[in-house]
């Protein structure tokens, strides 16, 4: 059984929830962003008339009319660039980028301008701005619809960079970045938009639901960044995870028997550190699981994080589980995805130290 | 079936400038046209209709001086004067920004020799409060402010401690968002895009600014400028994308960027933009197109291209030697003359300016730019170690500092002392 935080308790204490999809409480989020701020603005490709090709904007335009909530040209130096210069304008612009697969070509604009914007020109002129992008593997998607690119963020000074792994979550840290003053890189595991997922593709899908982390506040609230979640507490190791990786962490520490203590960090960086470091002093043992290809990944940096702040805690190896360093192959997907198998033997080697 | 014996072995085609040291350039690859020979449009016209306009050349002012022409519109003398000034002070300001920088005071400049009309020309045909997202040569946009002190000017340019960027930028890299003027990046081309998406917001907001892009020849070549143009023609943006040809990108000959047989102003067209090819060291027709681009952008009639035809007629920076790669004396034949003799000549010949006033002026702002430049110093200079403290480096990275950047900055500060 999964734990819900006390966030989550507080917030749907007293308020009217309801069951959604990760899809649907992202679309929720940005109704009520459009709604409560007038400078909040959504485009993207394909987001407008007919509402994403996840659906994760339809109706908005509908709602709240074409200047708002548009479509843009296949261009995503385009769709970044001039939403900079909306956020410089004085607007807090919420993007879609179709896949993070397909960012690369504004990484210009993310890098030299959205990140260093406040920096460069001394807080004159700022980058309020949100960037959407469905991340991550499982759906035969292929190298180009498949990719977690994180790392490629996190190395970025001035960007925050976020990864829900359930609705309730989604909502209200999607909500906290289009609020938030700095540029933000919202990754979405589109592999868990509609349930989540243990990394058995061959098992029926669990939706939203039929699951507790799919009962979400209809209104406004909002979960902390740089807030980590204990998602299942534990005494033998700990797992640090995000996203889809979270539910395979689950499945594997079951099948290997651990009583592992999953930390699901949701904001990359900046980053929780004192719940990492808390949980891994007190387990001494520590498994860094993504589906994001290894070397220089961001696994990297948390076992240095980790070797850094617990190292006379620790009594094994810090093991780190990740996609191989191949391309996303498509017929090849599970053997290239690091699911419950590899997840659980890495939890057996920190184990048998 | 063709008979391949037929067929000539490809080559590929590299241009090159016809003038290099000691080779003198021919410069009638420029196609310009005779002052006033090129008709004005009504600002609502439609972007096809500019076609004839994207490859002639908008100029005022003939070799006489006078204001000839469908595109000499009444403009208050004053504004001429101020217009002047407004160049004079900009090349008194780069002339001895360029000896500082001799002096290593500072520590690297960029002027605008050649191209002064430009942008203060089209300073003066905006209205405030509207944004301009300019390159680094576009200092003239805020020295035809009378609200931008030298004296801030020049404290960027030596990172000292009063200056308002704390030492973060490479001299010239100004951002001035109280004047209209967006913060410089310095990787090029992407400011472009960001103008599109400012007028968007104004327009989003029903606002009444326009946005102004600056972008040079070479730039043009990056796909934020194609991608800038697709935006601005399909969200109809109020705002007008200058393109700066000034013939060269560092060594690089405008053919490179494109140019050859073409113009910039020929690829708004293209993108269903409405485009004209100016004379961009007339002040007049400077004037006269920006204010027609700008009544255009703020009349909802979407966005204009603007290619200003000129000459950069000192090195890339001071980095830059550019003898080693064009004629040195390029800048004496280019056949747009100087902006600054130009419009003075205009002046005197209407009665509104003197050679005596002339000399006076440029005395004045010399003395202005000295004094701003010793009121500078006082607060010290990169060369001499007084700038921003070194923990500042922490600060706007976020709007709140994270804790890792807290750690870093004890960490530097511990292992520093």
């Amino acid at each position: 059984m999964n734990v819900r935080d006390k966030e989550q308790q507080v917030a749907t204490a007293g308020t009217t929830t309801r069951r959604m999809t990760m899809i649907q409480a992202l679309r929720s989020a940005m109704d009520i962003m459009l709604e409560r701020d007038p400078n909040v603005v959504i485009f993207g490709q394909d987001v407008g008339y007919f509402g994403g090709v996840f659906r994760c904007t339809e109706g908005l335009q509908a709602k709240y009319g074409k200047s708002r909530v548009f479509d843009a040209p296949i261009s995503e130096g385009g769709i970044v660039g001039t939403a900079i210069g909306m956020a410089a304008y004085g607007l807090r612009p919420v993007v879609e980028v179709q896949f993070a697969d397909y960012f690369y070509p504004a990484s210009d604009q993310i890098v030299s301008e959205a990140a260093r914007m406040r920096y460069r020109s001394a807080g004159d002129f700022t980058s309020p701005l949100t960037i959407r992008m469905p991340c991550g593997g499982g759906i035969y998607g292929g190298q180009t619809h498949s990719q977690s690119p994180e790392a490629l963020f996190t190395h970025v000074c001035g960007l925050r960079t976020v990864m829900p792994s359930n609705p309730y979550d989604a909502k209200g840290l999607l909500i906290s970045c289009i609020e938030n003053d700095d540029p933000v890189i919202f990754l979405e595991p589109k592999r868990i938009y509609n349930g989540p997922f243990d990394g058995y593709p061959d098992r029926p899908l669990v939706p939203w639901s039929a699951h507790p982390m799919g009962e979400v506040p209809e209104g406004y609230y909002t979960v902390p960044l740089e807030s980590a979640k204990v998602f299942r507490p534990g005494k033998d190791l700990t797992v640090i995870t995000y996203g889809t990786m979270v539910y395979v962490s689950e499945a594997a520490a079951r099948e290997a028997g651990v009583d592992a203590e999953i930390i699901d960090l949701r904001s990359l960086w900046p980053m929780d550190l004192p719940t990492v470091v808390e949980s891994v002093k007190k387990t001494g043992r520590c498994v860094v699981v993504h589906e994001a290809t290894r070397t220089s990944g961001f696994g990297a940096e948390l076992v240095s994080l980790v070797q850094e702040n617990c190292f006379y805690h620790l009594e094994a190896p810090i093991e780190r589980v990740a996609g191989w360093d191949t391309p996303y192959p498509h017929a090849q997907e599970w053997a290239y995805f690091p699911g419950p198998a590899r997840v659980a033997a890495a939890m057996k080697r920190a184990m048998e130290n | 079936m063709n008979t391949m014996s037929q067929s000539k072995p490809l080559h590929l085609h590299v241009p090159e400038p016809s003038g290099r040291p000691g080779r003198e350039t021919d410069f009638s690859y420029l196609h310009t046209s005779p002052a006033g020979a090129v008709r004005r449009p009504p600002v609502d016209s439609t972007p096809a209709d500019t076609s004839d306009l994207a490859y002639g050349l908008v100029r005022v002012l003939d070799d006489d001086g006078r204001a000839v022409g469908p595109w000499a519109m009444p403009i208050d003398k004053e504004i001429l004067r101020k217009g002047l000034r407004a160049m004079l002070k900009t090349r008194a300001y780069d002339a001895r920004m360029l000896i500082a920088q001799r002096q290593k005071k500072i520590s690297f400049y960029m002027q605008c020799l050649g191209e002064e009309a430009i942008a203060t020309a089209h300073a003066l045909a905006l209205e405030e409060g509207d944004m301009c997202f300019p390159t680094y040569r576009q200092q003239g946009l805020l020295l035809s402010r009378d609200d931008i002190p030298m004296v801030d000017m020049i404290c960027q340019l030596m990172s000292n401690e009063r200056d308002p960027l704390k030492g973060r930028q490479l001299p010239v890299m100004y951002s001035y968002k109280r004047a209209g003027f967006f913060t410089i990046s310095g990787n090029l081309a992407t400011q472009f895009i960001q103008a599109v998406g400012w007028a968007m917001a104004s327009a989003i907001k029903n606002d009444t600014k326009i946005a102004s892009a600056w972008i040079g020849d070479g730039a043009t070549a990056e796909a934020d400028f194609h991608t800038a143009l697709t935006f601005a023609h399909v969200y109809r943006a109020p705002v007008i994308l200058n393109v700066v040809n000034n013939q060269w990108a560092i060594s690089t000959f405008q053919a490179i960027a494109g140019g050859e047989a073409t113009t910039f102003a020929a690829r708004g067209v293209g993108c269903g933009i409405a485009s004209l090819r100016v004379d961009g060291n007339d002040f007049l027709a400077v004037y006269a197109a920006s204010r027609w681009a700008a009544e255009r952008a703020r009349s909802n009639l979407g966005p204009t291209l603007i290619e200003w035809v000129t000459y950069r007629g000192g090195p890339h920076s001071t980095s830059d030697d550019p003898s080693r790669y064009r004629p040195a004396d390029d800048w004496s034949h280019f056949p747009l003359g100087d902006p600054v003799t130009r419009l003075k000549q205009h002046l005197v010949s209407i009665g509104a300016w003197s050679d005596e006033e002339h000399v006076a002026t440029q005395k004045e702002f010399e003395t202005e730019v000295g004094a701003a430049l010793k009121e500078a110093e006082r607060f010290g200079s990169l060369a001499e170690g007084r700038m921003a403290d070194a923990a500042s480096m922490f600060e706007d990275v976020y709007k709140e500092m994270p804790e890792h950047l807290r750690r870093q900055r004890e960490q530097m500060l511990r292992e520093k002392s």
